[in-house]
């Protein structure tokens, strides 16, 4: 996926940058690379360093070390106002004392824009988020997801080339966020610029993303497409945040797939059956198979999670999809002998780390 | 949101509590009271209650006096004068305090908050030792500053409570959009603290209008009001002109305060 991206501009470059809080690395070493029209996520628990990658693109902070290049221009020494950037904040930042249309005229009117343009582009804006007719309500009278289209209007309406937003859906409630990542996504597309997303969410990551970068401790531990970042994560820590990952290491690891590195198995590409006979311990080329007896079972509905107790040491988490209509599945019943099984390819070696901070 | 249920304030307030609370303003506005009272009695020298009769002439009287007259322009003028110069120095002192995290800022903003917790008597002292030190004379403007020493303080505490919550993210939001530094001032900040300003304000207008203590140490010849009014008990026969003059104060006073109280109200809740 990240092969299209060859032949397209880079808008945004970070090269070896820095910044640090007094002893706090919060951004340490960081480079990357983002591409014209591409939505691209930072993903990453609170505190990994993604708000102030997003801050230092914005010019809310400068980098302590390195270069921050916009469509090839530097900026790192650049104030907010003059980057070709807007950001949508995660308290949407809106001012209360100009009613929704100033909002959004604001960024036309500091710019001296005249007043006809300025109502035809606010309108436009105002139909682009699917708010039409709202321009003369002041924000206290909106609710949330109305005061985020403002805000993403607000932040739109200067055409910026790049649009940064920093946890935009977190103060919605689930189903309006998932309205909220279709339109955002839709609303991308139409306009065709450059969206970065910070998140902690790593679904809304997956679902929105041309790619993901994942953030731990100030560094990228990972950029790919939202599908390598999940089937194909490079380090423990991208494997256990992004989704769920049974983590292999020394014995079971040698055990299980003959080597004692670190590996990482998606707990749905394992597949559980009754043990019997033939099954039991029959590892082959290409298939990775294990007896072991089931410890723990939590019902998820589409899913259903089992811990099992592997034979000769270790736990392996499985999650089955719940095909059968009829509930009570015999073979995933708590104290239960069963065979698991898995393709080799199944296995994903990761990059050993230190153990950090 | 608001609950349907009453809220537990809202029961009946015991009798005993009331009483109390009935004394409590008995206590504080009775004096008032007297010299509203007293300042339209036919008698000249002398309190007895009930007062003889009633009278505006004493209205008369007092606006008809030429020193009146200085004294209540000379305070009106210093109050808005020292209210203008904290206001500016007030905002500046609250947006420095506000944005910058440096060391020692709560001994900074402890100082700026010191004049008005000093005794005024302290406050006076060293201020006409530093105004002679200086070799300034004495005169309007030294009053001036007095005042302005204690109105700062007001301005101060209403602008830094304002943009304590006023969310930062607003005045980067105004910088993302392109708005220059001054821009953000203009159509962010201002509109934030206007009412705080005008609160403050209104508060530091009615502390220096009524201002004695620090006044006398800073006046070189001439009177303020409150001055003129002191002056003129140790005159008895001219006491119902001093009530009528103390009434005045009152009301020049009193109605900014309420002012100043509604619109703070207003926006808390905001």
């Amino acid at each position: 996926m990240s092969a299209i991206h060859v032949d397209r501009e880079v808008a945004i470059q970070f090269t070896n940058v820095c910044r640090y809080f007094g002893e706090v690395k919060a951004v340490d070493h960081i480079s990357l690379q983002v591409y014209d029209g591409e939505f691209f996520s930072m993903l990453g628990p609170s505190g990994s360093g993604k708000t102030t990658c997003l801050r230092l693109i914005a010019g809310f902070e400068m980098p302590t070390e390195g270069s921050i290049r916009l469509y090839g221009a530097e900026v790192s020494r650049t104030p907010p106002y003059d980057r070709d950037v807007n950001t949508v904040f995660q308290d949407y930042a809106l001012f209360p004392h100009m009613d929704v249309g100033e909002n959004i005229a604001y960024g036309l009117m500091v710019r001296k824009v005249p007043k006809k343009e300025r109502e035809t582009r606010v309108n436009e804006m105002l139909e682009l988020v699917r708010l039409p007719g709202l321009a003369r309500r002041k924000p206290s009278q909106l609710s949330g997801g109305q005061r985020q289209r403002v805000a993403l209007a607000r932040a739109l309406v200067n055409h910026p080339r790049v649009l940064l937003l920093d946890e935009p859906l977190g103060a919605l409630d689930l189903k309006l966020r998932q309205e909220m990542q279709i339109e955002l996504k839709s609303i991308q597309e139409q306009i065709g610029i450059t969206f970065v997303f910070v998140t902690h969410d790593q679904e809304e990551a997956l679902t929105m993303s041309d790619r993901v970068a994942v953030f731990n401790h100030g560094k990228i531990e990972q950029v790919g497409s939202p599908a390598e970042i999940y089937e194909q994560p490079a380090t423990s820590f991208v494997a256990g945040f992004v989704g769920t990952s049974n983590i292999l290491s020394g014995g079971l690891a040698q055990q299980l797939t003959g080597s004692p590195d670190l590996f990482s198995i998606r707990p749905e590409k394992i597949r559980m059956s009754p043990e019997d006979e033939e099954n039991r311990s029959l590892s082959s080329a290409d298939f990775c198979m294990v007896a072991g007896t089931i410890r723990d079972v939590i019902y998820l509905g589409v899913t259903t999670r089992y811990l099992v107790e592997v034979d000769g040491g270790g736990d392996l988490t499985v999650v089955q999809q719940n095909l059968d209509p009829v509930p009570g599945d015999v073979v995933g019943a708590r104290g239960n002998r069963v065979a698991l099984s898995w393709p080799r390819s199944a296995n994903r070696r990761l990059i050993a780390q230190e153990k950090s901070r | 949101m608001r609950s349907k249920t009453q809220s537990p304030n809202e029961r009946r307030t015991p009798l005993t509590l009331k009483a109390a609370a009935a004394m409590g303003l008995l206590f504080l506005h009775f004096p008032l009271a007297i010299i509203i009272l007293y300042a339209f009695t036919t008698e000249e020298a002398s309190f007895r209650f009930p007062p003889p009769g009633l009278t505006t002439e004493w209205v008369g009287v007092l606006f008809s006096r030429s020193d009146f007259w200085n004294a209540f322009g000379l305070s009106l003028q210093v109050a808005v004068v020292a209210t203008l110069m904290a206001l500016v120095l007030g905002t500046l002192t609250a947006a420095a305090i506000y944005r910058s995290a440096f060391f020692g800022r709560e001994a900074v903003s402890l100082l700026v908050l010191l004049p008005i917790a000093l005794p005024g008597i302290v406050t006076g002292i060293a201020l006409r030792s530093a105004i002679s030190l200086g070799d300034f004379s004495f005169g309007y403007w030294t009053i001036v500053v007095g005042h302005a020493t204690f109105c700062i303080v007001t301005v101060y505490n209403n602008v830094v409570a304002r943009l304590r919550r006023t969310a930062h993210s607003q005045i980067e939001a105004s910088m993302d959009l392109g708005a220059s530094t001054f821009q953000t001032f203009r159509y962010i900040v201002l509109p934030n603290i206007a009412t705080a300003l005008l609160a403050g304000g209104m508060l530091a207008f009615a502390l220096s209008f009524d201002e004695v203590i620090v006044t006398t140490f800073t006046a070189g010849q001439q009177e303020t009001l409150p001055i003129w009014i002191f002056s003129q008990l140790v005159r008895p026969r001219n006491r119902p002109v001093t009530n009528v003059a103390a009434l005045f104060v009152i009301m020049v006073t009193f109605i900014p305060i309420i002012l100043a109280h509604r619109m703070t109200s207003d926006t808390a809740t905001h």
